[in-house]
């Protein structure tokens, strides 16, 4: 047991507790941000306006055909020599994870407006709401839930996008790992509680989602 | 009431309304039959401008629709209208789904609302579903929720697009009944139907639609009993 204690496998776990703080802090508030610019864009992409529909996608475009390795290179390294002042690396993270992930969630955003019947709109119209009170009070409510296990898809895939974060040496998760294996050589140990670490975000997640979905019936 | 003058409506290339002319008094109870793509439930939608008017006036008690100063939203809140597959709102109790309109768009209470909602459940017999949401109701049940929440803006006028097609048979009654107890209040009514013996009983006027025009109008006996234009006569000798 002590052998165990003093092993790799739990010498890593302070460095990769410290991390993997980092990356649910990234996780989150870049989804938070992300999740406000997907539907903004999503809407837009349903936008009966050609100016705000080409806008909306151009920005989905442009953020899903890149990838996002390039993208937070480019917001760290690229933007401050425009800039003229240095993002922060948690700050920098937060805005790409937010920036990309926001594209893919105004896909989700349009896919699920988009797939209720068209009747939910024509009857609030009818009984005499406006078209903003219509989404709102009609539209949104039922398309949220049909969002529900497609955004949690999305947790999941930007969750992991942050270990490429690691680049700019953000000490998330798996740079943490990394810097241990980079003092010990111990890559197989660090690696692997690494990748216990995600797996014990990431597994519980995708039950809790099916949980929920079960219960939303989508 | 209503007043439509050289309507049309197209859809791309396809003319649906072809020059529709029609007006509806006060009171009225105006059926309006005719085949499938005839253009019956598109005229009845551009009364409350549901489609887009590709031509023509529409004005609902003297005010034009086409015009684009006119406050639609407002216009609408008067006219209410009942969907074939009924289109209540799935998230929301039936009671929620008959209040909306009156909250949101006359600003009363929900207090208010929901008392005023107590008469109208009333009204299409379903006093005991107020609490219940739209997808334990059969379809005759939601179809008369509909006609309540419609019924709470206090429309002056009801347009109805084919409210018994997706019904069962053996629902059918309940909300025809309803339709007819509405008729006898005095409200003006525009109802799209393939309920022939309905439009006999009620129908203050008859129109027969096809290809995108009335081809005849008259009291339903006359229209019934023996029809002025053949087209009318051999769609009456298919359906009848």
């Amino acid at each position: 047991m002590d052998a165990f204690m003093e092993s790799h496998y739990m010498r890593v776990m302070p460095f990769l507790l410290e991390g993997v703080v980092y990356t649910l802090l990234i996780t989150g508030v870049g989804l938070l941000f992300g999740f406000i610019l997907g539907a903004i864009f999503g809407l837009g992409r349903l936008s009966k306006s050609k100016i705000i529909y080409g806008i909306s996608s151009i920005y989905v475009e442009v953020l899903r055909g890149t990838p996002i390795l390039a993208q937070i290179l480019f917001i760290y390294f690229g933007l401050p020599d425009v800039l003229g002042f240095n993002i922060d690396k948690v700050t920098a993270s937060i805005i790409a994870i937010a920036l990309n992930a926001g594209a893919y969630i105004a896909e989700i955003v349009r896919g699920a407006v988009y797939s209720i019947d068209k009747g939910q709109s024509e009857a609030g119209r009818s009984i005499g709401l406006t078209k903003n009170q219509t989404m709102r009070y009609i539209i949104w409510p039922q398309a949220f839930k049909r969002m529900i296990p497609p955004l949690g898809n999305q947790f999941v895939i930007s969750l992991k996008d942050t270990s490429l974060f690691s680049v700019i040496a953000v000490g998330e998760l798996l740079y943490m790992g990394q810097q241990y294996y980079g003092l010990t050589f111990a890559a197989f140990e660090a690696l692997t509680m690494v990748c216990l670490m995600y797996l014990a975000i990431t597994v519980p997640t995708s039950l809790y989602l099916r949980k929920v979905e079960r219960r939303l019936d989508v | 009431m209503i007043s439509v003058r050289d309507l049309h409506k197209s859809f791309g290339k396809n003319e649906v309304l072809k020059g529709i002319s029609l007006e509806v008094n006060p009171q009225e109870v105006v059926c309006v039959i005719g085949p499938s793509g005839s253009g019956k439930s598109t005229l009845l939608r551009c009364l409350n401008l549901l489609e887009e008017v590709t031509g023509g006036e529409v004005y609902i008690e003297g005010e034009n629709l086409t015009d684009p100063n006119v406050n639609i939203n407002e216009v609408r809140s008067r006219v209410g209208m009942v969907f074939q597959h009924f289109n209540l709102f799935p998230h929301m109790t039936v009671l929620d789904n008959i209040t909306l309109g009156p909250k949101k768009i006359k600003g009363i209470s929900k207090e208010e609302a929901e008392k005023a909602a107590g008469p109208l459940l009333e009204k299409v017999g379903l006093s005991d579903k107020a609490n219940v949401y739209p997808e334990s109701l059969s379809g005759g049940q939601k179809q008369r929720v509909a006609i309540a929440r419609s019924l709470a803006m206090n429309p002056k006028i009801m347009l109805f697009d084919e409210p018994t097609s997706a019904l069962d048979p053996e629902l059918v009654g309940d909300v025809l009944e309803v339709m007819k107890n509405l008729a006898k209040e005095g409200m003006t009514m525009v109802v799209v139907t393939h309920e022939m013996g309905f439009a006999r009983e009620m129908g203050d006027r008859v129109i027969f639609m096809d290809e995108g025009v009335i081809m005849e109008e008259n009291e339903p006996s006359k229209l019934f009993g023996d029809p002025d234009n053949p087209r009318t006569k051999e769609f009456l000798s298919k359906v009848l």
